[in-house]
């Protein structure tokens, strides 16, 4: 028998509003809403959007190695973040290749201790293989590991609106809150909120973490606050183009164990003035060059480019498409690929095989979208 | 729930078909729209092409999945509504109207026997959710 899905605590409000359910990362998610996903994207890309995205998972790491620990854990170099920043990185294997793509806050001790402890939102579909990494790798460390995840609520709210709304409910001035970085605030009177200057649309927002039991109170209450400013309920079909137009990789299409962050161009999350996990091996592929690389491509035929499509020039296989749609804000047909780096040039056509028939692409710059914190 | 217009016949695949002598217009069902979500691309034949009875005469592409468009009845294609190729989101807003696909001129009548009509399709429709 199948193993029953996972439900968040706002699952039946997401059946209540006409949420279209899907198995998501064993997770029972909605897919979109009764207005459909490319109303969804442009509500937040104009206003502002609330995905509830609790089936992502946290942990946290504490102990007087904390921070030794984390560095020698993920390859963004953590010494160098200030108490409540927070920044993209990756876990690596040894050789190279990708556990997760995570987003690491670093935070005051709440004991009052002296310590840092750090604070790791990692992928639904990569929970346990994380924290079963993270806690193979403590060996030696004096630190604790623990899964978080369950307790922690996680939300995303973002959109030009999403501060302004936002800091309507906090004491704190949320937009002087700078981008990646943290801050700790009560909402809602009682629920003690840390809010990410963070998230994976493109837009300006906030990622919030919040005791579970309060989900429904502030996915509502947020909600309330935004309804005259058009802030919609956002489905995982949106949060998807969202994320594809800037060119944010997803874990399992752009970033997998068996691609480095060299060939998906993530070298600004990985340090290499330290040691760390897969550090060799990817100096390796840095300095001998890696021999694919992820290129932005937009389609010259009719078609619509999908994840897993072969990649052909001159009858000759030469590589696959990661992500790929028609991106509702510029309503062009794009994706993203993994192409050898001899045909990664702006301008060079490739063939995309849609539906066993050949179809005419060409590679074109990257992001499609320039995030708003960028501009 | 899904509207499903009188007057028409219906397939399995939720194409729809509606006959006016030798000539039929060819559609997707409002279920088919609104199972598909999003509608932003669409195939379609061209004119003199000539198609069997279940044969694909195009494809629909929608955020998330693609679909082939299946001919109710053999055929052939005396006109496409070109305007679909440039506004695929018809198909969402007004599958039974403005968002017709092909017209055919019927080559075998006795196929539309198979077809359901209105209350048919209700039915099936309701019996396989």
């Amino acid at each position: 028998m199948a193993k029953a899905l996972k439900r968040t605590n706002l699952h039946d409000w997401h059946i209540e509003h006409g949420g279209r359910m899907v198995p998501f990362a064993g997770w029972d998610m909605p897919v979109q809403y009764p207005t459909g996903p490319i109303e969804e994207h442009r509500a937040t890309r104009e206003a502002a959007g609330l995905f509830d995205i609790d089936h992502m998972g946290q942990m946290v790491v504490r102990g007087p190695d904390a921070e030794a620990f984390v560095n020698w854990l993920v390859t963004y170099d953590v010494r160098q973040m200030a108490l409540f920043d927070a920044h993209y990185s990756l876990m690596c294997y040894p050789d190279g290749g990708i556990v997760d793509d995570v987003f690491v806050y670093k935070l005051p001790d709440s004991d009052g201790g002296e310590q840092p402890y750090f604070f790791i939102a990692i992928n639904a579909d990569n929970r346990k293989k994380d924290v079963i990494w993270a806690q193979a790798q403590a060996v030696g460390f004096d630190v604790t590991v623990a899964d978080i995840s369950d307790e922690t609520y996680m939300l995303a709210f973002q959109g030009p609106k999403a501060p302004e709304i936002l800091e309507r409910l906090t004491q704190v001035n949320l937009r002087d809150v700078p981008r990646f970085t943290a801050v700790s605030d009560t909402i809602f009177d009682d629920v003690q909120v840390l809010f990410g200057r963070t998230g994976y649309t493109g837009e300006d927002g906030f990622e919030l973490y919040f005791p579970a039991e309060h989900a429904l109170k502030v996915w509502e209450g947020i909600l309330a606050e935004g309804e005259a400013d058009g802030v919609k309920a956002i489905g995982l079909a949106a949060r998807d183009s969202l994320r594809f137009e800037p060119c944010m990789p997803l874990y399992g299409h752009e970033i997998a164990a068996d691609i480095s962050p060299i060939e998906a161009r993530l070298s600004f999350a990985v340090g290499f003035g330290k040691k760390f996990i897969g550090r060799d091996a990817l100096l390796k592929i840095k300095l001998e060059r890696s021999s694919r690389v992820l290129v932005g491509f937009e389609m010259i035929d009719r078609g619509v480019p999908r994840h897993g499509y072969s990649i052909a020039q001159n009858g000759e296989e030469v590589g696959f498409v990661t992500t790929g749609m028609f991106a509702p804000t510029s309503k062009r047909y794009l994706g993203m690929a993994y192409l050898p780096r001899a045909l990664a040039k702006i301008g060079t056509e490739i063939d995309i095989i849609v539906r066993d028939k050949v179809r005419k692409a060409v590679v074109v710059k990257r992001p499609f979208y320039i995030p708003a914190y960028r501009r | 729930m899904s509207k499903i217009e009188t007057g028409l016949l219906y397939t399995k695949d939720d194409e729809w078909i509606k006959v006016d002598g030798e000539e039929a217009t060819v559609g997707i069902s409002d279920h088919a729209q609104d199972a598909l979500s999003d509608i932003v691309y669409l195939e379609l034949p061209d004119v003199g092409d000539t198609f069997a009875m279940g044969e694909a005469f195009g494809v629909v592409e929608s955020v998330k999945a693609a679909a082939d468009l299946n001919m109710p009845v053999s055929g052939e294609v005396t006109a496409v509504n070109e305007d679909l190729i440039d506004t695929p989101e018809l198909v969402n807003s007004d599958p039974y109207g403005a968002a017709w696909m092909v017209k055919i001129k019927i080559s075998n009548p006795a196929e539309l026997d198979d077809l359901m009509d209105a209350d048919a399709y209700a039915k099936y429709e309701e019996e396989r959710d």
